[in-house]
């Protein structure tokens, strides 16, 4: 069955209502907007985040009621501050209540690369004290070498990873650069990973960069060609942070009626990704390309 | 706040980074008196000089062109727990006599606010060689006893981080918009070492929730020099951070 898809088909086929949804791995960057829209669109509901930080992603599908539980170590708007809806959500169950899995980037790091190597749980030294490693997702564990006390973190296995990347093949063989978050650990970490990229590329130009290669295809259910599907967050060398969108959606999100306003201009209103860019203008998408290059020299793999 | 911060760090040193006034602290101690400080990022980067540009998050583009290294959370992770980080920056809505952080609930007249949670915070106040709490000085978040410990400083004080097995040594400093603080070596409670210029010992005393203790050499912080303010100016010349 081919991989690349509408992201339309790629939702609907591989989203359920219910389902445990890794997004936003990058951390403030590489994060897939364009395919939370959708899932938004679509009205998948019930569904479980994971994510370190996602920036203001997670915020806008818990205000559009799609949200049931999250596994996240921080949920706001990174540079303008609180996130409106999770607040509503959190302290007053609007639009509706949700749980709340509490951990720090690197729980969520060794509970995705726990999954990813295929084990129950990995050890750490980290977040000891903290009041939320008193959850039911952690344990205590000793070392059966030293006896050292350690924190025992919960595989998290997400049932479908969506990840923004820079370029892909057919297959789904993606190549990424820049910051990696905890993207490859979700990729392998997940039952099933959608990709949104920049470029859809030969299969050769993967083989010529084998170290950049960050997914394998056979891991990646759905390719989905989406420029600027990042947007308002970077994707390096392809587009900056339209930081405007950021501080915009905070003012615009303040009470839960100008939230809906908001919902209706940007998502539900725009019937898909292409129809929101020009939503946008081809001004503001012109200021936030990348002018010029910054290309590191070519290596030899020649033997 | 900036200069109070860059101080802090010695030349060499592998630091957590962290976004907004520690960031500007990193490039102004680059500038000045610690040039072979490296920058470590919890999303995955290095690097061994300041970006240039303003940045909001980590991830912003300026600051992944010519890092050192870009990997992921992970990797910036087992560089902090194998014990090769010096220096962890933290911030809070509410710090307590210990040095404990909440960044999770607040309650106020009944109410409660939900705010964004740990972040990396956690993992840098358990497990950084030492850490600088940065924070806007009010009575409101300068609590006896924080709401909800997200970054543990010295818990309940004296030894409670050995007791806990907590191997990063805690906070050093706390660095607010009155003054700048250390912690007894005993019982870890928080001691004002010196005022800012032109703020008052019962000023600083008002704005806190718990009787304060005062340091008997106790002093005033200097003023920013002339080449910190010049540093402060180059890499934020809008005057984001520090306006």
């Amino acid at each position: 069955m081919p991989k690349v898809k509408s992201l339309h088909e790629a939702i609907a086929t591989d989203v359920q209502d219910g389902m445990s949804v890794a997004m936003g791995c990058g951390l403030e960057s590489l994060i897939p907007f364009a395919a939370s829209y959708e899932i938004i669109r679509q009205r998948k509901t019930d569904l479980t985040l994971i994510c370190p930080i996602s920036d203001m992603q997670f915020d806008q599908l818990i205000g559009a009621g799609c949200v049931k539980k999250l596994i996240a170590s921080w949920v706001g708007n990174v540079a303008a501050g609180l996130g409106h809806n999770y607040r509503r959500a959190a302290e007053a169950g609007i639009p509706r209540p949700i749980e709340i899995e509490e951990h720090s980037n690197f729980t969520i790091g060794l509970g995705l690369q726990a999954a990813a190597s295929g084990l129950p749980f990995l050890p750490t030294k980290t977040v000891k004290g903290s009041d939320f490693a008193n959850g039911e997702q952690f344990k205590r564990v000793n070392c059966p070498f030293t006896g050292e006390e350690l924190l025992a973190v919960r595989a998290i296995r997400p049932d479908v990873a969506i990840l923004h990347v820079q370029r892909a093949d057919n297959e789904g063989n993606a190549h990424v650069w820049g910051n990696f978050g905890v993207t490859r650990e979700a990729a392998l970490a997940a039952n099933k990973v959608i990709l949104t990229c920049e470029e859809i590329v030969d299969h050769e130009v993967i083989l010529s960069d084998p170290n950049r290669t960050l997914i394998p295809g056979f891991v990646v259910s759905s390719v989905v060609h989406e420029p600027f599907g990042a947007h308002p967050s970077p994707t390096q060398g392809y587009s900056r942070r339209d930081d405007d969108f950021y501080f915009e959606y905070h003012k615009a999100t303040r009470t839960r009626e100008d939230f809906e306003q908001w919902l209706q201009k940007y998502v539900h209103g725009v019937k898909d990704h292409r129809s929101f860019l020009s939503l946008l203008g081809s001004e503001r998408i012109a200021k936030l390309t990348p002018r010029g290059n910054l290309f590191s020299p070519a290596v030899s793999f020649n033997y | 706040m900036v200069a109070a911060a860059a101080r802090e760090i010695r030349d060499g040193e592998k630091v957590f980074v962290g976004m907004r006034l520690p960031l500007l602290g990193f490039a102004v101690a680059k500038e000045l008196h610690a040039p072979n400080a490296i920058g470590i990022f919890e999303n995955g980067v290095v690097r061994d000089w300041p970006a240039l540009e303003s940045i909001f998050t980590m991830s912003d583009p300026p600051n992944i062109a010519r890092a050192l290294f870009c990997g992921g959370v992970n990797d910036s992770m087992f560089l902090l727990q194998s014990g090769r980080v010096d220096l962890g920056f933290l911030g809070g809505a509410e710090v307590d006599r210990f040095g404990n952080l909440n960044t999770h609930w607040v309650q106020e007249h009944g109410k409660r606010t939900r705010l964004p949670g740990s972040g990396g915070a956690a993992d840098v106040a358990t497990m950084a060689g030492r850490s600088i709490i940065i924070m806007n000085h009010e009575r409101r978040r300068f609590t006896p006893r924080v709401h909800y410990v997200t970054s543990p400083g010295y818990g309940d004080g004296g030894d409670w981080r050995t007791q806990k097995g907590l191997t990063g040594g805690g906070p050093s400093r706390v660095i607010t918009s009155m003054g700048i603080f250390s912690f007894d070596p005993v019982d870890r409670e928080m001691v004002l070492i010196s005022n800012h210029p032109g703020v008052s010992v019962d000023e600083i005393k008002n704005e806190t929730g718990w009787p304060l203790r005062v340091s008997q050499q106790i002093r005033e912080t200097s003023a920013p020099t002339k080449d910190e303010l010049a540093a402060v100016r180059k890499y934020d010349p809008k005057g984001v951070w520090t306006s």
